[in-house]
């Protein structure tokens, strides 16, 4: 019977061999520490669902005390920041096409004027409603700022003008996504999310792979030169990558009915440099992490901020400077533009290259940097 | 090619970090010769086999291999070299024959198909060819890893701890085909701990802390040593060996089975101090040393050098 009991010695020997073994195996001590850290960090003070100081194009044909009053209590309200003011239809397209605004407010010609009348002057607000998390909150705060922003101005014979309904009409046109469907955002993001995380642990894995069993060594005996094994080792899930590209935006479509305005093979043609920044991301990794647990605890640790910092789950323009800098770094970020420039505003490959270097220079530096410790790792 | 020499090295030096791994190596190999690579673990020959086939770059040295030399012409070396490593590696989720296959095609392999099925023939593989590598037992993976080496008709293999883990049978079945195939005309160069293998080969090479301490026939080198070994039984031996370790000119004393090798260089001096326990319960004889001894006795002064420096 004594043989079965539960014995502390044998037990805390395998306490004490699992420290052992923790304490070698750096990388994943690393992460222990690391994840925690970086969602604490990330959650804690990237993620605001609450976005301020959204750009704003401000168009007035109407230079009147009414017209400054409104811009400026629309700066006061925090959610709205005047970056432009433009002068035709043309540079308002453009401005929301290439996401540089998130709102367009128009004055229209004789809005002082008219407001003085009684006549509720028609004030118009074009929103980019893509995300329309992102939005939400400034549009209801502006229904109410409108209400009230023109009181102080309405003094003595005018105070009558208070008393009544509202002194203007607002009009709000949200573009892109006019029903605030959140699926139309989130669908089309899930493109380059899925990308994301199976591109990176699956090239990541492959190479690991190959050198912890042992294979590698037996591969480079052979005339195979280090480029040959690279790249007929990338070209398989490439591959892989279109055909989750394809199901994806064929459920998009089927499915969720997400609006595909702009040219899809354009969309597949600009994924093409979207999986190789994620491929060149797997192999720096693979040329760093020593077995394939790292190599899967490293790809997660470059998962988990972009998912958060890059737009798909939370308003991009939410987050702090520094998280937008670290956003504007990661490739899916930039595709994420791009997925849903094309396919919710139709934009075309003009207005989607300053979304597209970025991407490109990413692949150049993982690319040369992996290369280079492929290199060192092989003498 | 020149003067039937597979391999002609000299000075071959290897250093990782400040440690010299393979230490100013000189090695001969006739062509259709079987080398036997001997030495410790860690004595660097797996990194000087590595250099061989070019996946390492020699850090001082020169020579040539089949003809070509080891530093510039590595790519040439490769296409007519096999290497088998010393962990099985090959791809455990591919069949048999697909992993002949995926080699062949490495090699570019004119006519594949033709090489691969004249592979799994020649090596009894036929039946087995559907199977997962990773199936295998050790034996099998070992036949399989050669066929995969000698796939491309290489002139030369690089053989490297290729029985570690085989059964006798299986073990003497692979020496069998080595030495068919070295008849042919195939060079070998195969590291080993086994002396019953060391004894098949053609010519010996020992190697301990980077330097090539020996080398020759087996008769040469066990000649070479020049240790004088007593073979004792009876009983109480093992109080006996500890009395007689430390004794001069008694540098080894060893139990093989029921017995003790008492060795030493010098046989006077062995002699004279084994002369107390001449008498006594001990039935004593002069025995030829074993290659075991000579290696052993390599070994220990290796260290002693070695720590001395």
């Amino acid at each position: 019977m004594k043989r079965f009991a539960f014995s502390p010695a044998r037990f805390w020997a395998v306490v004490i061999k699992e420290f052992i073994q923790m304490r070698r195996d750096r990388v994943t001590f690393g992460m222990m520490v690391g994840i925690p850290m970086l969602q604490l960090v990330l959650f804690g003070f990237a993620i605001n669902m609450n976005p301020k100081n959204l750009p704003t194009a401000v168009l007035a044909a109407d230079q009147g005390v009414f017209s400054r009053t409104l811009v400026w209590a629309m700066r006061n309200s925090g959610y709205f920041a005047v970056t432009r003011v433009v002068s035709s239809e043309e540079e308002i397209r453009s401005l929301l096409r290439l996401g540089q605004v998130q709102f367009v407010v128009h004055i229209p010609e004789d809005f002082s004027r008219r407001l003085l009348r009684g006549e509720q002057p028609a004030l118009l607000l074009e929103a980019d409603a893509t995300d329309p998390s992102a939005t939400s909150y400034a549009l209801s705060a502006l229904s109410s700022l409108v209400a009230n922003a023109f009181d102080r101005d309405l003094k003595g014979p005018l105070r009558r003008l208070q008393a009544g309904p509202a002194p203007v009409e607002l009009r709000i046109h949200r573009h892109y996504n006019p029903e605030i469907v959140t699926q139309y955002n989130v669908v089309s993001g899930l493109l380059g999310v899925v990308l994301t995380m199976t591109m990176v642990i699956i090239t990541a894995l492959a190479i690991t792979r190959e050198r912890e069993r042992g294979t590698m060594e037996n591969l480079l005996s052979t005339p195979v030169r280090p480029g040959e094994v690279m790249i007929g080792k990338l070209i398989p899930y490439i591959l892989v990558g279109y055909v989750q590209a394809g199901l994806i935006l064929l459920a998009a479509w089927a499915l969720f009915r997400v609006p595909m305005l702009g040219s899809v093979p354009l969309l597949l043609g600009v994924m093409l440099a979207f999986i190789g920044a994620n491929l060149a991301m797997g192999i720096t990794f693979s040329t760093l992490a020593h077995n394939q647990l790292q190599a899967v605890q490293m790809a997660f640790f470059y998962f988990l901020p972009n998912i958060l910092l890059s737009g798909f789950m939370f308003p991009f323009r939410g987050m702090p400077d520094w998280a937008q800098v670290i956003g504007e770094i990661l490739p899916l970020t930039h595709f994420l533009r791009i997925v849903r420039g094309i396919l919710l505003k139709g934009n075309g490959l003009a207005e989607i290259l300053p979304e597209l270097w970025p991407i490109l220079l990413f692949i150049g530096v993982m690319l040369s940097l992996g290369i280079k410790r492929y290199r060192r790792t092989l003498d | 090619m020149n003067d039937g020499l597979a391999i002609d090295v000299e000075g071959v030096t290897k250093r990782f970090g400040g440690r010299t791994v393979v230490n100013n190596l000189a090695m001969r190999v006739r062509r259709g010769e079987i080398y036997g690579f001997l030495g410790p673990n860690g004595s660097g020959k797996t990194t000087f086999l590595r250099m061989l086939c070019g996946l390492l770059r020699p850090d001082a040295g020169r020579g040539s291999c089949l003809g070509y030399d080891i530093r510039s012409q590595s790519a040439e070396i490769k296409q007519r070299v096999g290497y088998m490593t010393q962990r099985f590696s090959f791809y455990e989720d591919l069949s048999l024959e697909e992993n002949l296959d995926f080699v062949a095609r490495l090699y570019a392999m004119p006519d594949r198909r033709q090489a691969v099925a004249r592979s799994l023939e020649s090596l009894g593989l036929v039946g087995r060819r559907r199977q997962l590598a990773g199936q295998l037992s050790g034996g099998w993976k070992q036949r399989l890893a050669l066929a995969a080496c000698l796939i491309h008709q290489p002139d030369l293999l690089l053989l490297d701890e290729p029985t570690a883990g085989v059964d006798p049978k299986a073990r003497r079945d692979f020496w069998e085909e080595i030495h068919r195939l070295a008849a042919q005309g195939l060079t070998f160069l195969i590291t080993t701990h086994y002396m019953d293998e060391a004894e098949r080969c053609h010519s010996l090479g020992y190697i301990a802390y980077g330097n090539l301490l020996a080398r020759g026939t087996v008769e040469e080198v066990i000649q070479g040593a020049g240790l004088t070994t007593w073979e004792v039984s009876g009983g109480g031996l093992w109080e006996l060996a500890e009395s007689l370790r430390g004794l001069p000119g008694i540098e080894q004393v060893v139990a093989f089975g029921s017995t003790l090798h008492v060795s030493g260089r010098d046989a006077a001096r062995l002699q004279s101090s084994l002369e107390p326990w001449r008498k006594g319960p001990f039935r004593w004889r002069a025995v030829d040393s074993s290659l075991e001894d000579v290696f052993i006795s390599l070994m220990d002064a290796a260290r002693d050098n070695f720590q001395q420096g």
